[in-house]
């Protein structure tokens, strides 16, 4: 019989923070966030990275914190839908979701935000085709992707309401 | 808290793996990991992007107990190109095959399955590497790199070896790799002379599906008649394949309208689709045999 797994230390940084946690090596990135940092703002959805809803940055990228183990965040700069606000002010994308009806029961809320901040940081000026592939990877089920869609034309308008988007190096 | 915990404590219905069974290290370079993989053959499961993994692993369903990360090994990193090569390190994403201008201009299907694989965030973490290494019948980027004959270059402790890519699966789910082995390159030929290339991915719907039947092909015509033509599918058959008879068919014909249909019954012979969870085999081949004549009516044009 082989030796169970041990818990082991990962060092990484999560909005902004400094953060040690502690699991086993394969706990997933989305259970760790949610239980260790009570960031319950990132949701599960299908648990096998077909829906989004997990949503998350790593390092700058977009990824799906269901299918990272914990172990390979090690050093890893991660974003959740918390960190998206700067103090009191809403993200441009945020703002134009609740201008606009872009949630409806909430669930793949976070996933679609994130993808949308992430899209725009990549593009600022994303054409509809971009848009639209920009957040393929996430799905609503309430159906509302409509709304969705033009709430993220809203964001990328200059004298859109909010915050402008972000512009990272 | 590990996931099983907390699913007991919700009262749930615990399908998902108990993660204390599960180990994983990451060896700090290849070495290391070639190392680990020599002392123990077979006993440690290299994961990458954890794209493919880590789904079975939330569905209780990951055989493997030991693992190696390798997602950070540089050496397995980044995209070279000298005047005869491109060669694409096993942990390129599809993220950075299509940003790549070399691969979107001279092996442009490679970089049209990278596009239809997953959406951004399987994108991001999904690798050219882990899709060969899998070895389903249903990857995306497998019948590109039949098109375009890669080769591969396999390491372990002792050495390296390059082994084409074409005959890289004996069977269902299989590969040629040894249990000590990693995939670490992956190498295109750059004298690709083709006139008409053709990819096209038939799933449930257009974006973010698992195909149902994926075609890649590229021609050559000179005078009219078929210099040179390659077809790879995926998802007809227990690997992805090449239809070298079909192709042997078309070598040195003019694409009548009798060629291409003699062509799709050839094909019929070549492929073995079945019933699955995703299509049914008579649905599979008769979409197989379209799309042929569609790239074929595109080539004859």
């Amino acid at each position: 019989m082989r030796e169970p797994a041990r818990k082991i230390s990962v060092r990484c940084e999560v909005n902004g923070k400094a953060v040690t946690l502690e699991d086993y090596p394969m706990a997933r990135l989305l259970d760790v966030l949610r239980e260790q940092l009570a960031l319950t703002g990132t949701k599960e959805g299908c648990g096998e990275g077909e829906c989004g809803a997990c949503s998350v940055e790593m390092d700058g990228a977009l990824v799906n914190s269901c299918l990272i183990p914990v172990l390979q965040a090690e050093g890893a700069k991660i974003r959740t839908i918390e960190g998206v606000a700067s103090d009191d002010c809403l993200h441009a994308v945020q703002q134009a979701f609740i201008t606009h009806g872009g949630a409806q029961c909430g669930i793949c809320t976070p996933g679609m935000i994130l993808a949308a901040v992430n899209l725009l940081a990549r593009h600022p000026q994303p054409t509809d085709g971009e848009i639209r592939e920009g957040l393929a990877g996430n799905l609503c089920r309430c159906t509302g992707y409509m709304k969705i869609f033009e709430s993220v034309v809203e964001a990328c308008r200059p004298q859109s309401a909010g915050s402008r988007p972000e512009r990272r190096s | 808290m590990p996931a099983a915990i907390s699913g007991q404590q919700a009262g749930a219905a615990v399908v998902r793996s108990y993660l204390p069974s599960y180990q994983m290290e990451a060896p700090r370079d290849l070495a290391a990991a070639l190392d680990r993989m020599a002392r123990e053959p077979g006993a440690w499961q290299p994961l990458a992007g954890g794209t493919d993994l880590m789904v079975l692993l939330e569905a209780g369903k990951l055989p493997q107990r030991r693992f190696l990360s390798i997602w950070k090994l540089p050496e397995l990193r980044g995209i070279e190109v000298t005047p005869e090569h491109v060669t694409l390190g096993a942990l390129t994403t599809y993220t950075e095959i299509q940003r790549d201008e070399i691969l979107g201009r001279e092996f442009p299907l490679l970089a049209r399955a990278a596009a239809e694989t997953g959406g951004i965030a399987t994108q991001n973490r999904g690798t050219l590497g882990g899709n060969i290494a899998n070895a389903s019948p249903a990857a995306d980027s497998p019948p590109a790199l039949l098109v375009y004959d890669a080769e591969l270059e396999l390491v372990s402790a002792k050495g390296a070896r390059w082994q084409r890519y074409h005959g890289f699966h004996a069977g269902y789910k299989q590969h040629a790799l040894r249990p000590d082995e990693l995939i670490r390159r992956i190498r295109l030929p750059r004298a690709q002379r083709w006139s008409t290339q053709y990819y096209r991915k038939v799933g449930t719907r257009r974006a973010q599906a698992i195909s149902k039947v994926c075609f890649a092909a590229a021609a050559r015509v000179d005078a009219g008649r078929v210099a040179d033509v390659c077809l790879a599918l995926g998802s007809v058959a227990p690997t992805v394949l090449r239809a070298t008879e079909t192709e042997k068919h078309l070598r040195g014909d003019l694409l009548t309208r009798g060629v291409i249909e003699n062509a799709q019954r050839m094909l019929a012979r070549e492929i073995a689709p079945i019933d699955d969870m995703r299509s049914t085999a008579r649905y599979r081949l008769r979409v197989a045999q379209n799309l042929l004549a569609e790239f074929l009516e595109m080539v004859a044009h």
